[in-house]
């Protein structure tokens, strides 16, 4: 694993600015034609990047395309990078972007039925069903079962419930991320809980509880 | 069954799961290798592209063009009886002129 250059770091403060140095440096390099400098940019960022594009593509193939997506746009567009914000900043925005592009183009695939579901899954559902305070939020059958609802909702559902709900981001964070304006992250928030709890109620209605 | 309590513990089990950061062996490389087999973008080469498309329906417009004039005039009036028709509609409105005199 290539681990992140901000990790383990003895003075973080000093090491935090000569990697902004040496990122601006990089970013003119390729900038100037020298495609080998986009390198230590790609090492750097990519585990970030990885783990982002988990959180919206379940099988690894579709991970490793979205994130060379990610760095390709990031090749092609880098000389339209104004350096007013963080590098890391204008990456995750074309990640969250690539990503959300990759949920749409992707949402008529997701043929899972909530039929298919595991017997773990099955079990979990039941044993809340029975007592919720029982089921546990940490159990691997949880984990598949909100894998396979989110797997569920519209792009725009799934988007904003993942940056704001799994990933604590604020609607102004939200906003800057997807280009859409905090009024409309708001509104797409509250229609997606309502969509999140309608696909819940398909869920125990398809499995009786 | 209490939906909002389900909705709760699922998204809470999914916080409680971060995706791992872990990157495939040499993924930087693979990177690297495809924007090496990439082409290079030529603006004149893709303008020429574009001009050599455009260039097939450009013709064919000119020939239906050409094609639709030859049969139109054809059986139309002739340039005589065609001049004559514009000069009267541009001295249309002088017709009335000599009723309100």
């Amino acid at each position: 694993m290539n681990g992140s250059a901000a990790s383990g770091s003895p003075a973080p403060m000093v090491e935090e600015a000569t990697v902004e140095g040496t990122d601006a440096e990089f970013i003119a390099k390729v900038v100037a034609g020298d495609v080998t400098s986009f390198e230590p940019l790609v090492r750097k960022y990519q585990p970030r990047v990885f783990a982002t594009a988990r959180r919206y593509a379940r099988r690894e193939s579709e991970v490793e395309d979205i994130v060379q997506e990610v760095f390709l746009k990031a090749f092609r567009k880098l000389s339209g990078y104004r350096a007013d914000a963080p590098f890391e900043h204008w990456l995750m925005r074309l990640t969250v972007r690539t990503c959300y592009d990759f949920l749409r183009s992707h949402q008529r695939n997701r043929e899972f039925s909530f039929t298919d579901l595991s017997e773990a899954e099955t079990h979990w559902l039941d044993r809340f069903a029975a007592s919720p305070a029982e089921a546990s939020e940490t159990a691997a059958a949880a984990r598949e079962l909100v894998a396979h609802v989110l797997d569920k909702l519209s792009p725009a559902t799934r988007l904003v419930l993942t940056l704001l709900e799994l990933e604590d981001r604020s609607v102004k964070e939200i906003a800057a991320l997807t280009g859409w304006s905090p009024t409309l992250v708001k509104v797409r928030a509250f229609r997606a809980r309502g969509e999140m709890r309608k696909c819940l109620e398909r869920l125990t209605r398809e499995k009786k509880l | 069954m209490n939906l909002a309590e389900l909705q709760r513990k699922l998204l809470a089990a999914a916080r409680a799961n971060p995706p791992t950061d872990t990157v495939p062996y040499a993924f930087e490389k693979r990177i690297l290798a495809r924007l090496a087999e990439a082409p290079v973008l030529d603006t004149w080469a893709l303008w020429n592209r574009v001009l050599w498309r455009a260039a097939a329906p450009c013709v064919a417009l000119c020939l239906t063009l050409s094609v639709w004039s030859y049969f139109a005039g054809s059986d139309a009036t002739s340039p005589e009886v065609l001049a004559a028709d514009l000069e009267s509609a541009v001295l249309a409105p002088f017709d009335d002129l000599g009723d309100s005199w």
